[in-house]
């Protein structure tokens, strides 16, 4: 096991990197867009509803399915693992995102019109601060389950350390087999480790003292 | 209420010396509900002279705050218009015209993830004040609110009382010094006790700073406390009676609005006066160490039953009958803790009942620092109430005006429309 980290000490690490930098790049997109799709839907209780349903129905498509369906218009690599990826993530945050900007009691938003905000104004300075820590709390549920997902583009050769399961599991019994597999899955867990460590920085750092539970 | 015809566009009333508050008036406003067969505000004119405090008050659902939201354009009015200081607000640019608009809701609306100091630095900051400017207008608001600058400006609202929030929602109004300020039953959501403090502080800011204020509340206590108008709403927004406090305890204009006052209308009337606005009896005063005797003298003398024992920086101390003093050799500095005082800023209510509770049937006044200013007795008391009376059966000269010309397209659609226009009671 340590000869098979320290003769591939360079490739692990840079897939490791890769795959890390798959996950933060498409959650990223991916709070951004669930952020946007909940700002145009919450204030409708049946558009909050449809999103829910989304959101929900969206996560019982298993990634492997959708991966295999994507690399008919994409094809193999990159582009597919990012729109795979960004999907399953957009999803938890999208609907902590609607939760969270629903949740805001009436009262405050009808206050910050009321001193003569305007309706984007409330929903820069007011209502997004105050859903802020619900929407980082699923952004940190999504980092910690497209960590496995990034794994699996690895079939349709996404970047990352899903390759490592792959071929691993791909040659059972051969050599090295089992130390590729360990390797790709321990990489994971600590890269998730790392990664939700980073978001409760983020969220001491972003969070506003007066509504830090 | 008079039976005046209001012209359309009235001249903005010229302002008296210090207030800095705007003239109001609702021109024949209405709110219709798509879906509602009854407009919630119905064909409502309604005048709110500068610099006053005017009350809303009526049962709940009758409109009393879709009126109020009306005024500020949280709510558009369906028809009619609004005139803040003779220009029509009702088309211009809504978020603009409420940035000039103080607005309080129950338990202060702060915004949780904002410091005390930025919610109130909300307005002046979307008016591009620069900040130093902010800073010091936020300090000194604070100091008007009674909450010490140095604690409070970098708390947030979850580590304050509510009464603390609601004051701090009140400096949020202010901060850019607007000219009219719209209370949504701003202190419903605390304690009795809480209650009648910031109901104090807000007419002693109230008299320094004259503002034009509109306050809807449920509580008629509060806003004969409060006001110097009040309308009373039905339901559709009704006004049913729109009078000064005195005058609304003492002729109400009809059974809806008797239910409305409740019973006590006449101990009502006491909480309208004050100890300061009645003529205090004089009392022969004494000081520890003199002679009972000399005292005694001086109190036959001038026929008074009691004397006034004061120390040396003038409050009260005891308060001895004849009797009392004819068993003293020489007067004791012992303060007497059960004396029955009342300060010259308490009502004729709270001074009653100090009366009551006293044996001697009066009371004594303490002004600053507690001195002693005079005596208050029962007789004080009733004279102020049938001053009260009379005066109450004089119609002010200058009442504002408050109408329903919606109720006239049902009692009166047949006729010519504009002749018809009927009182609001």
């Amino acid at each position: 096991m340590v000869d098979f980290l320290s003769d591939r000490l360079r490739p692990i690490l840079f897939a490791g990197w890769q795959h890390f930098s798959l996950v933060v790049q498409c959650l990223i997109l991916a709070t951004i867009l669930a952020v946007l799709i909940a700002t145009l839907v919450y204030r409708n209780k049946a558009m909050v509803s449809a999103a829910n349903s989304v959101s929900a129905i969206g996560l019982t498509i298993p990634s492997f399915a959708l991966i295999g369906l994507l690399v008919a218009p994409f094809g193999f690599g990159v582009t597919q693992a990012v729109i795979v990826v960004a999907f399953y993530a957009m999803l938890p945050i999208l609907r902590n995102a609607v939760v969270g900007l629903s949740g805001i009691s009436p009262s405050v938003v009808e206050a910050a019109r009321g001193i003569g905000m305007s309706r984007l104004r409330t929903l820069v300075q007011v209502e997004l601060p105050m859903a802020w820590p619900v929407i980082l709390a699923g952004v940190r549920v999504s980092a910690q389950m497209v960590m496995g997902i990034a794994a699996i583009t690895a079939y349709a050769l996404g970047p990352g350390l899903g390759g490592f399961i792959f071929s691993g599991l791909s040659r059972l019994g051969g050599a090295n087999a089992l130390e590729s597999v360990v390797t790709g899955v321990g990489g994971i867990i600590i890269l998730a480790l790392i990664l939700d460590f980073l978001l409760v920085g983020l969220g001491r750092l972003t969070t506003p003292r007066g509504i830090r539970v | 209420m008079s039976e005046s015809v209001i012209t359309s566009t009235p001249a903005p009333a010229a302002r008296p010396e210090g207030v800095t508050g705007a003239s109001i008036l609702l021109d024949q406003v209405t709110k219709r509900y798509p879906g509602q067969k009854r407009p919630a505000v119905d064909g409502l004119t309604l005048e709110i002279p500068a610099g006053k405090m005017v009350m809303f008050v009526g049962p709940s659902g009758c409109g009393k705050t879709t009126t109020l939201k009306m005024i500020n354009r949280l709510i558009e009015p369906t028809e009619g218009s609004i005139i803040i200081n003779g220009e029509d607000v009702t088309r211009m640019n809504g978020d603009e015209l409420r940035r000039k608009i103080g607005y309080v809701i129950q338990a202060g609306g702060l915004f949780p993830h904002l410091s005390v100091a930025a919610n109130i630095a909300i307005v002046p900051k979307m008016l591009g004040w620069d900040k130093a400017r902010i800073a010091a207008r936020v300090d000194e608001l604070l100091e008007m609110v009674s909450l010490d600058p140095a604690i409070y400006r970098n708390r947030f609202p979850k580590e304050l009382s509510g009464g603390q929030q609601q004051r701090v929602g009140v400096a949020r109004a202010l901060a850019a010094d607007p000219p009219v300020l719209l209370m949504d039953e701003p202190f419903g959501a605390v304690d009795p006790i809480t209650r009648q403090r910031l109901q104090d502080e807000m007419l002693q800011i109230q008299s320094e700073l004259h503002k034009t204020i509109v306050c809807v509340t449920h509580d008629f206590d509060e806003a004969v406390k409060l006001g110097d108008w009040i309308a009373v709403f039905d339901a559709g927004a009704q006004l049913v009676q729109y009078d000064t406090p005195e005058r609304l305890l003492a002729d109400p204009a009809n059974e809806f609005v008797e239910n409305f006052i409740g019973s006590g209308a006449g101990l009502k009337q006491l909480t309208l006066s004050r100890v300061s606005d009645v003529d205090l009896a004089e009392a022969i005063i004494g000081r520890p160490g003199e002679r009972a005797a000399d005292v005694l003298e001086r109190i036959t003398a001038a026929g008074h039953g009691h004397a006034v024992i004061v120390d040396d920086r003038g409050r009260p101390l005891q308060w001895p009958s004849r009797r009392q003093l004819g068993r003293m050799e020489t007067i004791s500095a012992a303060a007497d803790p059960q004396l029955p005082v009342v300060g010259m800023r308490a009502t004729l209510n709270d001074a009653l009942d100090t009366m009551l509770v006293s044996s001697a049937g009066a009371a004594l006044v303490t002004g600053r620092r507690e001195t002693f200013q005079g005596v208050i007795d029962v007789g004080t008391v009733m004279d102020a109430i049938n001053k009260a009376h009379e005066l109450a059966a004089i119609e002010p000269e200058n009442a504002p005006v408050g109408i329903n010309t919606g109720s006239l397209q049902t009692t009166a659609a047949a006729g010519t429309g504009a002749g018809g226009e009927q009182a609001g009671r």
